[in-house]
């Protein structure tokens, strides 16, 4: 394949993502409306509030580092998109599968996280070093459960490249890694609770307490790099785990496998939705505990669970 | 003109902001807000559809008016479906809702927060007390018109105002977005020397940088 086809397929394959990622979030929201009893924003608002924030005619910048913070996030969201395969067998959708992707991605997972650590801190705001030191310690103890997962993966199917994960599930429903592994799969589904920030794992953006943490400084185009890699890097966790833990995407069609993803990755996300509408938040200190607790057992039983049984 | 003359002109363009601290002085910015020109029609007009969608407000309950403020997030009320949401920083936030009186403290946080927020911006002032003074009108300590320190867009009357017409007000602000009626940004940066005298004069204790970008 010619290089220029390649770019092609990325960007398009990356314009798909967004887009997903972000009308996933406008569902969320009206979901979480009508939980509340409202009728909630309409489901094409994070387009109008990215468009809007990009439209501003100021921005205000801290430093280099200030400017690079988005950057950087936007990088870890694109790093980790595009070498996850997206739909399996589709050429469109491969982007950059290679073999041993998936340490990259988990590496990926934590760059963005970190590059914007950087770049909040310049800003100067206090409430900024209070999420970013809340965000690394969450991460870093919800990152043990879904490590221990993909060990357990990688012995299970002897490899650390997604492709071949995916095409060890595909045949029937029962070969999915939910089936033959099932706890690996708790473990990491517990630990995607974590990421995805919900309600119970939500301490990092904390409206009420550290009115959302982090990015509070960011304004305008810079704020806007970061509502759009919301919604991409929210897709790819999603396509990971589906790829992961459920089976992959796959369907002769192109247009059948994007359905059979976007369902899949609905019911996914779905999960940590449904918890965080139910759940309050957690303080740090417990929803630390909690990761190192039931979600490390399990995983740890995982890797026992394939290595013995 | 040479460019001796236009670098004096530069100087004193400049801002002294004199209530500083020798040493705090060259901690803050000393430029002056320019006026921003506006892009081409179509762009421009697009780019206020979307600002006119996507509301987020700085509120700030400074009087008792800002009550009213709350049951707008509530399920009663719901301003979230007319793309309205409160946003905890006025880096981020586009509307400022100035909820009630004034007194002379908080016009000086007024000012600083609304000079903090990224332009185009809108302010609605909320209740009788920021059109005259209201109940409040001969009071000593508080100011009587807010469009005299930062550039108003909508008043909302009442003392108070129910939620209902609060939301009026902003279908109304939304009308003037799009018909590209608001700009206040640029108003107080044109007449930036005016509303600093205003506010100077009633603030005593000036003690922050004059422009807070
Ligand atoms: S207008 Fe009435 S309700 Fe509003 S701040 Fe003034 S006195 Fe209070």
């Amino acid at each position: 394949m010619s290089i220029t086809t390649k770019a092609l397929y990325v960007i398009i394959s990356v314009i798909v993502a967004t887009i997903y990622g972000l009308a996933l979030n406008g569902v969320v929201r009206k979901i979480y409306a009508r939980v509340h009893g409202r009728f909630g924003p309409p489901v094409w608002q994070p387009f109008i509030d990215i468009i809007k924030t990009h439209g501003n005619n100021v921005a205000i910048s801290h430093g280099i580092m200030y400017y690079l913070g988005p950057v950087f996030r936007l990088a870890g969201g694109l790093g980790t998109y595009l070498f996850i395969p997206v739909i399996f067998g589709s050429v469109v959708f491969s982007n950059f599968s290679l073999a041993g992707d998936l340490l990259l991605v988990m590496y990926f997972i934590f760059f963005g996280q970190l590059g914007m650590a950087l770049g909040a801190g310049e800003g100067g705001h206090p409430y900024s070093p209070i999420g970013i030191a809340r965000g690394l310690a969450q991460m870093t103890t919800f990152e043990v459960p879904f490590a221990l997962s993909v060990i357990a993966l990688a012995i299970q199917y002897n490899t650390l490249n997604i492709t071949t994960i995916v095409a060890a599930q595909q045949g029937s429903i029962l070969n999915w890694t939910l089936f033959t592994n099932p706890l690996a799969v708790v473990a990491a589904m517990i630990s995607l609770l974590g990421m995805n920030m919900h309600s119970p794992f939500s301490i990092v953006l904390a409206p009420q307490e550290i009115p959302i943490g982090p990015p509070i400084e960011m304004n305008s185009s810079f704020l806007a790099t970061l509502q759009t890699n919301r919604g991409l890097f929210g897709a790819a966790k999603l396509v990971l785990f589906m790829n992961l833990y459920f089976g992959g995407a796959a369907h002769a069609n192109i247009f059948v496998a994007l359905l059979i993803m976007i369902l899949k990755t609905f019911i996914i996300y779905m999960f940590s939705v449904f918890v965080g509408a139910a759940y309050p938040r957690f303080r740090p200190e417990q929803s630390m505990r909690f990761f190192l607790k039931w979600p490390t057992l399990i995983g740890i039983a995982s890797i026992l669970f394939v290595a013995y049984f | 003109m040479d460019k001796k003359d236009m670098k004096n002109i530069e100087k004193e363009m400049k801002l002294a902001n004199e209530g500083l601290s020798e040493k705090e002085r060259t901690l803050f910015s000393d430029a002056r807000p320019t006026p921003v020109r506006p892009l081409n029609k179509y762009v421009e007009k697009f780019l206020n559809w979307a600002r006119a969608e996507s509301l987020w407000i700085l509120g700030y309950g400074t009087g008792c008016g800002a009550i009213e403020l709350r049951p707008l997030m509530t399920s009663r009320y719901d301003m979230f479906r007319y793309g309205i949401a409160p946003r905890p920083s006025p880096r981020q936030s586009s509307v400022f809702i100035i909820g009630g009186y004034a007194s002379l403290k908080t016009i000086k946080r007024i000012v600083r927060s609304y000079e903090q927020m990224q332009g185009p911006k809108f302010v609605i002032a909320l209740g009788s007390c920021t059109i005259n003074g209201g109940m409040y009108y001969d009071s000593y300590y508080t100011i009587n018109r807010i469009n005299y320190y930062i550039p108003v867009d909508i008043y909302v009357a009442g003392c108070m105002p129910r939620p209902e017409s609060l939301i009026a007000g902003f279908n109304k602000l939304k009308e003037n977005i799009k018909a590209g009626k608001c700009d206040g940004m640029n108003k107080y940066a044109k007449n930036f020397d005016w509303y600093k005298a205003n506010q100077k004069k009633i603030i005593k204790d000036w003690n922050m940088p004059d422009y807070n970008w």
